[in-house]
Order: structure tokens, then C-alpha cells, then sequence
């Protein structure tokens, strides 16, 4: 085991249910070399939701609630708010946090609580079989899109963008590097913040949607689809079609963070202002 | 104040005689959605917490407001949450898991008539089943119903005390009669807030290692040095998932529901009056207790061989005396304001030793003292 891991691992709750080949463990990995560079492990509150994703912090020695079907966030925000000194991350997936747990998310980001959120999309409902998404392309085949999926894909980060969230960013499962510098920002920024994560599912998107369980192949057919922000800023409307976005999308310190504002609440409240 | 009795009296509302009773508590931490008849109690937290620097939230929902609650539990703070019907039933899922991570939450039911959205203006108590069972699986909770605002203070401070040590959700369920009706309170002015002790941390602690009683020892937070590891699905002392072991989701399950069925004498609460003697006995909870106790005094000074039992821990259901009543007296009446979910239990706990009547009363009213010791009567004569 890799000193990170062995520094960190819960290792009475592996092995881990993970898939052969699955983004996942590169999620955790990238997580806790952010936390480890933070020197953070003692401040964090870790919260997964239910999905793949959502056992992510179960692996992790710290504190920890895995929760129930999309509301991390609900849970996540009784914890800052019992004590806003502490790091919380949320691990939660494109179904877990966009589906039924999308009014959650979306609350959350108004409030511009300071949670980060990793969201890992595999665009897929993976535990259960390889049913259709909140993120399944327009067309794609699932178990529950058999002729193709009829219904249009969110973009998180659009809709973390819209509803108050004040840093954003997108990565992929085969960028670590990016991914834990993006983790690190996230968890350091004062407000809301999304990590996106587009991660290759082998065993039910590759299987079910792509007809081909190859992880590297896969992970290259989720990031064909994506354009970088450098490259956005200069590309034409047609060369961003139906492109996500890739890097850091928004990053501003310009809105007040949710516990610092109960801060000045108190204050109003108590008269010390 | 009343120095001789060294008390405060205020007069209240029953839903700010919640709240207060919470505040008295130590409750620190609020997190709740608009509700008809409820509100008030979100209205006190919201003007009130923020003054002892504690959290008032509205959420987006009742879901997230009760999973709100647990996280600041294990957060640290004393939480608790206040809804009505509706909003009890969207919290279901988080009363299921605040049983199997044993969280201490307070969770206050202003019951309206129901079912679906009912009658939001009118009283009921229709809800004493969903308290009990109304999230999916094998679990217990505690559930105390006061009938009057004296009682609403007293039993909502009682509610945190019961929810730290039995680690389990406790329910008030209040009614809109007592959330809207205003009385004199007396409150004790060297109340204490409840204590919430931290358990003995050693290098192999394990969250979820009961004692022989079945209950864990003190409320661990985060970022305390635990490590805790919280799941909703059945797990292991240490908070590891138990997959499909069967010995260990056996033993867990049935460790959370007997820790409370197993105290239920230790968690009665009931008035008894003139039972000893009693011939036909009243059964009543919650605001039929009102006219049910003034109807029993009048009979009794009439010179009649009746009693009554007012119970205040409605879940766990006291049915060791229930049994015991129904050996001396030979009928049973229960008014509840329902379709007669107490009047099952009350018929379970006598089996068939006393006859067991049911007052039922739906559409928001309340019965009154003249039904009542007419229903008395009728079933003297018997």
C-alpha cells in the first residue's frame, strides 16, 4: 500500500465495492492527497450519499456519515453549521446529488455554504444496473433507455453556476493531477464549491451504453466530448456544441459565504453590531 | 417570578412552550419548513436561537430539515425539528436513519387531521402509528404527548433528556388544540440544560458496542478524535457495513428495538387517578385527557367507581398496566381523535379481561366532558 493509503485508509472497510477498472479509486486517491497536503484529516467531515460514489469517504480514517439517497447535503450543512471551522466534502454521484437529490443541491448553492462537493459522473446509475441518468446523453441505450435515452442531460456546473455556487470546476477521472489541485481549491475556497469528476463506468455505462468495457477507451470517449476553458474562450459556437466544459469554470470570492453570514445574523441579533 | 416556589410563570402558547422547552433544553440547533399548525415553533427558534448563538434553518424541505437535525447532532449540538403531518411524512426517511445511527434528535409533531394534506387548521391524532412505524424496517422510538402547555414545556425537555440516553429519535406529539391554545406555565428557574456526556475515547472504540443494557455509552461528535463511521445500513460495533452477515444485522436490529422496548417500565409516564377502586377506567393521552379528567371528577364525586389513566409516554405503549387495570375494572374507555389506533393497543394489553370501548372523534373536534360521562355511564349500568 502506497504511503497516502496507508496513512489514511479505513482499512477494517476494505476491500472496496468498486469494479475493476472503475474511476472511483482515482477519486478517493486524488481526495486524500488533497487532504494530506491540506493537513486537514482531523477538521474534515466526510459525507457520501448512495451510489458507487457515495462509499468513496467510507474508505477514508476520519469522520464520517454515509448517508442516505441524495441527501448528503442536508446532512453535510447540520454539520458546518454545528461547527463552521470544519472541512466538510461531500462524494456523491450524478444521481445521487442531480436526481434525487437535486433540490439539495441546488438549495445548497444558494445558500453558498462552505461545502465541496465531488460529484463523480459516470452518467449512469451504476449499483443498481446501468439505468438511466440525470446525465445520460441524449440517446444513449441504458437499461431503462433501451431505444435511447429521449431525454435531455443536465450540466451540473451550469446549474451550480445559476443557482449561487462560487467555485466550479470539471475534471476527469484520467487527470489526478488536475483533479487533486481542483479537490485542494474546492476544499480552500469560502463558499459553495462543485468538483465535477467524469468518470468512466466499465462494468454498466461501458457495458450497457458503449457496448465496450475498456476503462482507458472509455474514459477518451468522455473526455471527446468536453473542451477546455482555455480553448472555449476562443473557440467558435460550433466548435463548443454540445461540448462540456473541462478546468475551472467559475471561481469568486465576491459572495458572502452561508456561516460567515449567520455570523453577522448573530451579530444583528445580539446587538454587537 | 414566584420566589416562595423559586419558578417563572409565563402564560404561553403550547407551541412556544415547545419551543422554550427545548431552549431550556440545550437545544441549539433548529432546522424546519413553514407548516400549519407548527409554525409558531419555528418562529420562537428563529427569534430565539440566534441569541444564545445557537442555528435557526429553514430549509428547502422537511427532508433536508430533518437530515439537517441529525448532521448538527453529530455535529455536536442538542437539534431538534418541528413539523405536522405532511412534513412528518416526508421526514420518514430520516427517522429511520437517526434509529440506525442511533441519533439523538427531537422531532415535534403538532398533529392536524389527516390523512394527506387533512385539515391543516384543525386538531387531530391521527399520527400515533406513523410515529411509531412510519419509516420502513424494524426500529423503535420513544413518543410522549403532553395535554396542556405546562406539559408541552415539561415533556419537549424531557424529550432531549430521553434522546440522549436512549440514543434514538423521540417524538411530542402536541395537537393543534394545545399548539394553539395559551396557558399558564410554570417553568423551574434553575432548570439545567441537559447534559450530553462523551463517551470514554480508547484506541479500539467502537461507536456502536453496546452495554449489557443494549444502550451506548454518552453521544461522540466530530472532529473529537472518534473516527466515527456512521452508515444507515446494518453494520458491525466499529460502523463497518455488515453486508449479509446475518448474526450481526440480527443482533443489531433487534438490540435497537429492544434497547427501548426492553426500558419500557423505566420510560412510564402516566397519571393514575382513582384507580383503586375503579370500575370503568378512561384511558386518555394528549388533549382528550382535558375532558376525559374533568369527566372522571364529576363522576367521582358523584360517588361512581371510576378511574382513570392519562398517559404521557404513549410509545413505549404502557401495556404492563393497562394489563394490570384490566383485572380490577371490568370496561376500558379510550377517546382519541382518530379512527382508534390506541384503542388496538388498549384491547392487545387487556386481552379480554376488561371490555375495552372506543371513543373515536374525527373532523378536528375535540370531546367533551358530557360525552365523555355519558359514555362512562352508559357502560356502569352494564
Amino acid at each position: 500500500m502506497n504511503p497516502i493509503g496507508e496513512k489514511y485508509l479505513r482499512k477494517s472497510a476494505l476491500p472496496s465495492i468498486w469494479c475493476p477498472g472503475c474511476g472511483n479509486g482515482t477519486v478517493l486517491s486524488a481526495a486524500l492527497r488533497a487532504i494530506d497536503e491540506l493537513e486537514i484529516i482531523d477538521r474534515v467531515g466526510l459525507v457520501g450519499g448512495i451510489g458507487c460514489a457515495g462509499w468513496i469517504p467510507v474508505y477514508i480514517n476520519a469522520d464520517v456519515m454515509h448517508t442516505l439517497h441524495g441527501r448528503t447535503l442536508p446532512f453535510a450543512t447540520g454539520l458546518k453549521m454545528s461547527d463552521p471551522s470544519r472541512k466538510i466534502i461531500v462524494f456523491s454521484g450524478d444521481g445521487d446529488c442531480l436526481g434525487i437529490g437535486g433540490n439539495h443541491f441546488i438549495h445548497s448553492a444558494r445558500r453558498n455554504i462552505d461545502i465541496t462537493v465531488i460529484l463523480v459522473n459516470n452518467q449512469i446509475y451504476g449499483m443498481t444496473g446501468g439505468q438511466v441518468s440525470p446525465c445520460t446523453p441524449l440517446v444513449a441505450k441504458s437499461k431503462t433507455s433501451v431505444f435511447g435515452n429521449p431525454e435531455m442531460p443536465f450540466d451540473s456546473t451550469k446549474i451550480a453556476r445559476a443557482a449561487g455556487a462560487t467555485y466550479i470546476a470539471r475534471w476527469s477521472a484520467g487527470q489526478p493531477r488536475q483533479l487533486t489541485r481542483a479537490i485542494k481549491e474546492a476544499i480552500e475556497h469560502k463558499g459553495f464549491s462543485l468538483v465535477e469528476v467524469l468518470s468512466q463506468c466499465p462494468t454498466q455505462a461501458g457495458r450497457v451504453t458503449h457496448g465496450m468495457a475498456d476503462p482507458t477507451k472509455l474514459l477518451n470517449l468522455l473526455r471527446s466530448n468536453t473542451i477546455s476553458v482555455k480553448k472555449a474562450e476562443k473557440a467558435t459556437a460550433e466548435e463548443r456544441a454540445g461540448k462540456m466544459l473541462m478546468g475551472t469554470i467559475f471561481n469568486s470570492d465576491e459572495d458572502v459565504e452561508f456561516s460567515e453570514s449567520y455570523k453577522n445574523l448573530v451579530e444583528r441579533a445580539t446587538g454587537s453590531v | 417570578m414566584d420566589k416562595e416556589n423559586n419558578k417563572q410563570v409565563k402564560i404561553l402558547q403550547g407551541n412556544e412552550a415547545v419551543a422554550d422547552g427545548a431552549i431550556a433544553a440545550g437545544c441549539q440547533f433548529f432546522a424546519g419548513y413553514p407548516i400549519t399548525p407548527a409554525t409558531e415553533i419555528a418562529e420562537v427558534m428563529a427569534q430565539k436561537l440566534p441569541l444564545s448563538g445557537g442555528v435557526f434553518m429553514q430549509m428547502e424541505d422537511e427532508i433536508a430539515s430533518v437530515c439537517t437535525v441529525i448532521g448538527a447532532s453529530y455535529g455536536g449540538m442538542l437539534a431538534c425539528t418541528a413539523s405536522s403531518g405532511p412534513g412528518i411524512t416526508l421526514m420518514q426517511e430520516g427517522v429511520g436513519y437517526a434509529a440506525t445511527v442511533e441519533a439523538p434528535i427531537v422531532i415535534i409533531n403538532v398533529m392536524r387531521g389527516g390523512p394527506s394534506t387533512g385539515m391543516p387548521t384543525a386538531a387531530g391524532q391521527q399520527d400515533l402509528y406513523q410515529a411509531k412505524y412510519g419509516s420502513h424496517g424494524d426500529y423503535q422510538i420513544i413518543a410522549l404527548m403532553p395535554s396542556s402547555c405546562q406539559e408541552a414545556f415539561e415533556l419537549t425537555y424531557k424529550a432531549f433528556e430521553l434522546a440522549l440516553k436512549y440514543r434514538v429519535p423521540v417524538y411530542v406529539l402536541t395537537d393543534e388544540i394545545i399548539g394553539h391554545t395559551r396557558e399558564k406555565v410554570h417553568i423551574p428557574s434553575d432548570l439545567k440544560p441537559v447534559e450530553r456526556k462523551k463517551p470514554e475515547l480508547t484506541a479500539d472504540y467502537k461507536p456502536f458496542e453496546a452495554g449489557p443494557d443494549g444502550l451506548l455509552d454518552g453521544m461522540p461528535a466530530f472532529n473529537e478524535g472518534y473516527k466515527l463511521l456512521l452508515d444507515g445500513q446494518l453494520h458491525k460495533p466499529d460502523g463497518n457495513r455488515a453486508g449479509t452477515l446475518p448474526d450481526v444485522c440480527d443482533s443489531m436490529v433487534r438490540r435497537i428495538c429492544n434497547k427501548i422496548t426492553d426500558h419500557a417500565k423505566d420510560l412510564y409516564d402516566c397519571e393514575e387517578l382513582f384507580l383503586e377502586d375503579a370500575e370503568v377506567v378512561v384511558i386518555c393521552f394528549g388533549s382528550p385527557a382535558r375532558p376525559a379528567i374533568r369527566a372522571i371528577k364529576e363522576l367521582k364525586n358523584e360517588g361512581k367507581k371510576v378511574g382513570c389513566l392519562k398517559i404521557r409516554t404513549i410509545w413505549p405503549f404502557p401495556a404492563e398496566k393497562v394489563k394490570e387495570i384490566a383485572k380490577t375494572a371490568h370496561t376500558l374507555i379510550v377517546p382519541e381523535m382518530n379512527m382508534g389506533q390506541i384503542t388496538q393497543e388498549v384491547e392487545r394489553a387487556a386481552a379480554g379481561q376488561a371490555h375495552v370501548f372506543s371513543m373515536t372523534l374525527l373532523g378536528g373536534l375535540l370531546h367533551t366532558p358530557q360525552d365523555i360521562m355519558t359514555e362512562i355511564e352508559k357502560r356502569i349500568l352494564k
